[in-house]
């Protein structure tokens, strides 16, 4: 599904990530994890189009295509889903409205009929179901007044509506209390298929006792550094992350 | 990848077309001399000449107002024709007398004069530069007692009318841009709604800037008496020019006793270019006295174009019990500047008033909100809301808020909201990443942003207006 070759990316001139190389399957789990400052966000931003990140080499294959080559809206319409780490509030814009309007945008992209609002109600209905929740924060304004782990609990909602092929999560576990991160955690089990894949990005093996990855991938001064399964996050989690910037050598 | 916030805003301005119609134009300048020939071209009463005199003879000693937060060169009022009119005008009694050319010009504005063509339910006074070109449903309104008139027409045909109520709102020397405009205004809209009749139809007047040099000084007088009601919406749009053209209008509003007025504004004069050379300025006096108990006045604008914007639609609330409002969306783009907002000024007992202001700016534009609510001595009871919301696209514009209130009245409720908010590149990312363009998350945002306004004009032109905006603000993003 996805398949990053030797990817180098920076921001305002600066050389983040240096030469990163990752195969992504439809069904599988991806876990990066990293220390701060090791690049995982910018990973993430990279493949979600952010245009402050540069891509200064490597490729980017998703389902056949080139995807660097693409718009972050056409990203978002061929399936590629980013839960933000810092959701962005907008104001005098309700979330349902918000929300129809992104499903309404991919069903465009897709030749489908757009839905009106009793029929979005109804998607809506359905995917709470799915993802076990009942309140919606519907008919606030987007992210606004949020409490953090209400943000991050509404970009999983957005995920479950708009169905991506792709989901990376971008520290998604931060500010979360245990029950959040729990709720949080269930929804996208639940969310898993066959046909799509999720990369969750974070800093804590925490949330990886309820998101189980297939593969672990440690990121370390733009590299990773290390790959490997579950354990590799319970080792990192009793280490540390010294130990493995150790044996990989200061560049 | 285009995600620079500065991007969205540069559209070319649709209007800027000129229409090639031979002008009967008075020499450009300001004197006695030219008010009279004004005065004699239209056949005016000698009253009318001699309250033109005396509001150009004050006016002589009066001082540009400095105080709005704009800047500009000085304007050569010298330099200005106070009188542009198409030559084939004169008096006309069906539109095959108005020149085709100027029929067309609003055809192609989107206005159609002719009245099967028209939006049902909407009447139209057409002006192109300084005269009345046409009036629509006039003998349809007349069925129902309404007078909707160019203002020189009802000058002739109402003259106790115009003559009671002209300047008794904006006296004719009460600021330095009303004085001018009564000592030259040309025409304009007069309507008169009769006690008791609820207009059966939408009143609109369009405002055509074409002539080059010429400013537009309209005057528009709109009286409900006891227990009337109308709706009144104006638009405008000028040709293209790398100079700037002065429109200083005045519109007075008088509602008596249980009365309403609902007027509306989509002002589209030409902002100027990206680096703003050339455009309108558009220095307009508006008020409306809510003169009879239980009356109600209400203005609602929504303002992108004009290179600066001097503009402050007010209410006296005179009667007891009356309400005024204000609803306000003003953009600003490239190099535009805008000093709107409203005055407030509450004289009767248990009188009420509502603000709601949305400055959007985006570009290097400066957009200024500044209101006024003033609560008289006896103006017991008085209540006044006030919301100025200010919305930035990019940082490099600005948007400024100066609300004052003055008090005199202990019993007085005051409330007073406002806001700032960015449309910043993580919002449009944001956007873009579920699947919504830079263009439509903009769009998105800022109709949100100003719904509250959108929903209190007329339907017809709500969607004019939506639409007016998106390509305003469109290329501001990216």
């Amino acid at each position: 599904m996805l398949e990053i070759k030797s990817l180098r990316a920076g921001v305002d001139g600066v050389e983040i990530l240096k030469g990163i190389d990752l195969t992504i399957n439809a069904g599988e789990v991806h876990a990066i994890m990293g220390p701060n400052g090791s690049g995982k966000s910018t990973l993430a931003q990279v493949l979600a189009g952010h245009p402050a990140y540069e891509v200064t080499g490597g490729s980017v294959v998703y389902e056949g295509r080139n995807l660097l080559e693409l718009e972050p809206e056409e990203r978002a319409c061929a399936g590629v889903f980013m839960a933000f780490q810092y959701p962005v509030e907008i104001h005098g814009i309700t979330n349902a409205y918000f929300l129809r309007a992104a499903v309404n945008a991919k069903r465009r992209c897709q030749d489908l009929e757009e839905l009106d609002p009793i029929d979005f109600m109804e998607l809506l209905e359905e995917k709470l179901d799915v993802i076990g929740w009942t309140d919606s924060l519907m008919e606030r304004p987007v992210n606004h007044g949020f409490s953090g782990g209400e943000k991050k609990r509404n970009e999983i909602l957005q995920m479950a509506v708009l169905e991506p092929k792709l989901a990376v999560l971008d520290e998604t576990d931060s500010g979360l209390d245990i029950d959040a991160l729990k709720a949080v955690a269930e929804a996208v089990n639940r969310l898993r298929r066959p046909d799509n894949a999720t990369l969750v990005v974070t800093h804590y093996q925490r949330l990886l006792n309820f998101i189980v990855p297939d593969f672990v991938h440690v990121l370390a001064r733009g590299r990773i550094a290390k790959s490997g399964s579950k354990e590799l996050a319970q080792e990192l989690e009793s280490k540390g992350y010294d130990w493995i910037k150790e044996p990989v050598g200061v560049v | 990848m285009s995600s620079s916030v500065e991007q969205q805003v540069t559209q070319p301005y649709k209007y800027g077309w000129f229409t090639e119609v031979e002008s009967d134009l008075v020499p450009a300048g300001l004197s006695e001399a030219i008010i009279r020939m004004i005065s004699g071209k239209k056949g005016e009463p000698n009253w009318l000449l001699e309250w033109r005199l005396n509001a150009y003879r004050n006016w002589l000693k009066m001082k540009e107002p400095t105080w709005a937060n704009v800047r500009y060169d000085p304007v050569d009022y010298q330099a200005i024709h106070y009188y542009a009119a198409p030559k084939r005008q004169e008096k006309h009694n069906s539109l095959d007398e108005v020149d085709p050319k100027v029929l067309e010009t609003f055809s192609k504005l989107g206005i159609p004069l002719e009245e099967q063509k028209r939006l049902a339910g909407v009447a139209v006074d057409a002006v192109f530069d300084s005269v009345s070109v046409a009036t629509t449903f006039k003998e349809k309104l007349a069925e129902h007692g309404v007078i909707f008139l160019p203002f020189s027409e009802a000058v002739r045909e109402h003259p106790e009318l115009v003559r009671k109520y002209l300047g008794s709102v904006v006296p004719a020397t009460d600021n330095f841009f009303a004085a001018l405009n009564s000592a030259v205004f040309t025409d304009g809209s007069f309507v008169y709604v009769p006690e008791g009749v609820r207009c059966p139809m939408e009143l609109s007047t369009y405002f055509r800037i074409n002539a080059a040099s010429t400013g537009q000084f309209e005057r528009t007088l709109i009286i409900a008496d006891e227990g009337a009601y109308v709706s009144y919406l104006e638009g405008c749009s000028a040709p293209m020019r790398d100079e700037n053209q002065l429109h200083a209008a005045v519109v007075e509003l008088v509602a008596l006793r249980d009365a309403e007025i609902k007027y509306s504004t989509v002002q589209n004069w030409y902002p100027g270019d990206e680096d703003g050379k050339g455009g309108i300025y558009n220095f307009v006096t508006k008020r409306g006295d809510c003169r009879g108990k239980n009356s109600k006045i209400s203005w609602t604008q929504v303002e992108t174009g004009s290179a600066i914007t001097w503009k402050y639609p007010s209410c006296l609330l005179t009667g007891d019990n009356s309400i005024g409002e204000f609803y306000s969306v003003a953009v600003t783009n490239n190099r535009q500047q805008a000093d709107t907002g409203t005055k407030m000024i509450h004289i009767g007992k248990n009188t009420k008033s509502t603000i709601v202001s949305k400055g959007i700016s985006a570009g290097k534009s400066q957009n200024t909100y500044r209101g006024q609510v003033k609560i008289m001595k006896n103006a017991q009871g008085a209540r006044n809301f006030s919301q100025c919301d200010s919305m930035l696209i990019g940082d490099k514009c600005g948007a400024h808020t100066f609300p004052y209130i003055d008090v005199r009245n202990s019993s007085a409720i005051m409330e007073h909201e406002a806001t700032t908010s960015k449309i910043g590149e993580d919002q449009i990312f944001y956007c873009q990443q579920r699947g919504i363009s830079a263009e439509d998350a903009v769009s998105m945002i800022v109709n949100g942003f100003c719904k509250e306004v959108f929903r209190e004009l007329p339907m017809e032109f709500a969607v004019e207006a939506q639409n007016l905006l998106g390509i305003s603000l469109e290329g501001s993003v990216g």
